[in-house]
């Protein structure tokens, strides 16, 4: 087991180092990486500011001790400054993420409460209105694209209907403002959710000890929840890392159509502003999260199914 | 000898059964099917089918509804002087500009008429126009082509380049019987690690520092579609590696390389058509959201993603602008999963943990 776990650990390193390879690789490409600091033209930049940030990029340096340097400042968090307000992207980012953990979080109990128990009754009710319904669900998770979901549920429930605010988070919490945006960023994953749930449920109720259980005289009851569904539920809850990619580019979408003040907004904004230090960072601390996330489960994968840590 | 004729060798037009309908609708994804090759056929010959020029603006006809839209009117009294500000007037309408409507010329003070808010929509416009009077109907038939660039270029350069990976990862060993083992680890690991990364972010990085250009999306997309390859084209690979016809090929003196593509590669052919058509869906819902975050095809270019984005500004007034795009992806996306989950049950059964 700490074998498998110090081999994920090691992966995860090295993805690391090479998306910060990638960055870095990719801002020198252009010639002088100073280029991608500055406003186009250079504007309100005097010929010392320029000098000092060279000094700064250690342009002075051979290229592999200028990565080493930005390295060391982007692991101590110094990831620069923003190129619009001249903040430290580290306190820009720090500060929007609350309201996108907040999101996310209610993105996933949605994800949770719709996907699972649909799942289960699609899987149940093999062929009635409950499976069409489940897996009408599941296709249009995977084919409506998000941004035109929130749109369009603006459009109904804000525009046309009046009951839900069109977006943005007020300061202090209303459970109104987030029903939209919770559901927009939740429903790719409560889509994911109920497929894989769906197939684990069909896989499980296929199996020896369900007929066993039933033939003994089980109560039907109980041989769905405790024996099908204790068994079915483990590979979604375990198997996430396609829910987070859903969230990840799902909050970026839904923080835009939603004016949400979180970093998926920021990363809409800076491509907006060319913000390269911004946007930069973003990644690499979407990058960072989803890895520890994804080692998270996998480990816990890992825990409850023997054949993974062995394989 | 009297001639014998015979019906039995005319062929007859017959109308088909209800049964053979259904029969063929079950087994072929007739809807998929239709849906795609209308964007094909539009997206190519887009200046046949569009209407306008999706570039044409018309501002006196801008926000024009689609066709089955009425009229959307306001009672207002007729006063001698409003202010426009004040919300106390907006129930009336001044004198001066209640006269300029036709065939309202004795018009009085006092009097209650009925005012056109927006003018109902027509056939001129199926779909309405947007918020500078450019035809939705047009805009959507050229935004069809990006999707077609997206699956002509992004995932055919994507194909070959991961289908190359997949074939050479899983016969390394053959061909360099000393590396092999290690080039073969080396290209799965590299899989391993792009599908660990968030590819919007690594996509929006490359963005800000090449410029936003239809190019690079195109080349970009390309990046995205490679690794869903090389995985299932190497497990092919191993076992088809194995069989005898490749084994008697060996033997008879063919090169690795005669082998790896004469041999095995039309082995693989069934399994990449699979994750090819599975995957372009995906590719053009990228491209969407890449366009619909500014990333992507650039304004005036009329792109499905920009289109929705436009659209979001002028919700109040004009749905239309953004919902006929968001359909077009839907329909596009929803039939390239059909026809996928079809031909993967059809050709490639093996393929179902795909899901």
């Amino acid at each position: 087991m700490s074998r498998f776990i110090l081999r994920r650990l090691f992966y995860m390193f090295v993805t690391m180092v090479l998306a910060t390879l990638l960055v870095f690789v990719l801002s020198r490409i252009v010639g002088d990486p100073r280029l991608l600091y500055v406003q186009e033209g250079g504007y309100g930049l005097s010929e010392e500011a320029w000098e000092a940030m060279g000094i700064k990029l250690h342009l002075d340096k051979p290229v592999v001790f200028q990565y080493g340097y930005w390295l060391g400042d982007a692991l101590t968090g110094d990831l620069g400054e923003s190129m619009l307000d001249r903040k430290p992207v580290m306190e820009i980012m720090l500060e929007a993420l609350p309201a996108t953990l907040q999101l996310a979080f209610f993105g996933w109990i949605f994800a949770t409460v719709v996907g699972i128990p649909l799942g289960v009754l699609s899987a149940v009710k093999r062929g009635s209105i409950w499976d069409y319904l489940g897996r009408g669900v599941a296709l249009l998770g995977q084919t409506l694209p998000v941004f035109w979901v929130g749109i369009m549920g603006i459009l109904i429930f804000a525009v046309q209907l009046g009951w839900l605010p069109t977006g943005t988070k007020p300061d202090e919490f209303s459970f109104k403002h987030f029903i939209m945006p919770a559901v927009t960023l939740g429903w790719f994953s409560a889509a994911g959710y109920l497929r894989l749930t769906r197939s684990a449920m069909l896989d499980v109720m296929d199996s020896e000890y369900i007929k066993l259980a039933r033939a003994k005289g089980v109560n039907a009851t109980l041989v769905l929840w405790k024996h099908a569904f204790r068994n079915a539920i483990i590979a979604p809850l375990t198997f996430s890392s396609l829910v987070l990619a859903g969230f990840i580019t799902g909050a970026i979408v839904t923080e835009t159509v939603f004016s949400w003040p979180g970093v998926g907004r920021l990363a809409f904004t800076s491509v907006d502003d060319n913000d390269f230090p911004l946007m930069v960072g973003l990644m690499l601390m979407f990058t960072f999260m989803f890895l520890t996330v994804n080692l998270i489960t996998d480990v816990l994968y890992a825990y409850v199914d023997p054949r993974i840590r062995y394989g | 000898m009297a001639e014998v004729t015979t019906t039995l060798d005319r062929p007859r037009l017959r109308v088909p059964s209800r049964q053979q309908v259904g029969y063929v609708l079950r087994r072929w994804p007739v809807g998929p099917i239709v849906i795609l090759t209308t964007l094909v056929i539009v997206g190519l010959f887009a200046p046949l089918f569009a209407p306008y020029s999706p570039l044409q603006i018309d501002l006196p006809a801008r926000n024009t509804p689609p066709f089955w839209v009425a009229a959307e009117t306001e009672i207002r009294t007729v006063a001698q002087r409003v202010d426009k500000l004040s919300a106390e007037d907006h129930d009336k309408i001044s004198l001066r500009d209640a006269r300029k409507i036709d065939g309202n010329e004795d018009v009085a003070v006092g009097d209650v008429i009925e005012i056109v808010i927006r003018p109902a929509g027509s056939f001129a416009h199926i779909a309405g126009t947007d918020q500078t009077g450019r035809d939705i109907l047009s805009r959507v038939i050229f935004g069809a082509r990006v999707s077609l660039m997206v699956t002509a270029v992004s995932l055919t350069s994507g194909l070959v380049i991961g289908v190359a990976m997949g074939l050479i990862a899983g016969y390394a060993d053959q061909i360099f019987p000393k590396y092999g083992k290690h080039l073969d680890e080396a290209i799965m690991r590299l899989v391993e690690i792009t599908f660990a990364v968030p590819t919007i972010l690594v996509a929006l990085v490359i963005v800000i520092v090449f410029g936003k250009s239809f190019f690079i999306l195109l080349m970009l997309l390309a990046f995205v579609a490679w690794n869903a390859f090389p995985r299932n084209v190497r497990a092919e690979v191993l076992t088809l590696k194995t069989s005898d016809y490749v084994a008697l090929a060996k033997i008879s003196g063919a090169s690795s390389f005669r082998i790896l593509f004469v041999h095995i590669f039309p082995g693989v052919i069934n399994t990449v058509l699979v994750i090819a058509t599975l995957r372009v869906g995906q590719l053009i819902l990228i491209e969407a959201i890449l366009s619909f975050l500014g990333a992507g095809v650039q304004p005036p270019k009329p792109a499905w993603g920009a289109m929705v984005a436009d659209g979001r500004e002028y919700l109040n007034d004009a749905w239309w602008i953004a919902f006929f795009p968001g359909i077009g992806i839907f329909l596009v996306v929803m039939s390239l999963n059909f026809l996928g989950d079809w031909m993967r049950d059809r050709f490639d059964p093996r393929l179902r943990q795909l899901d």
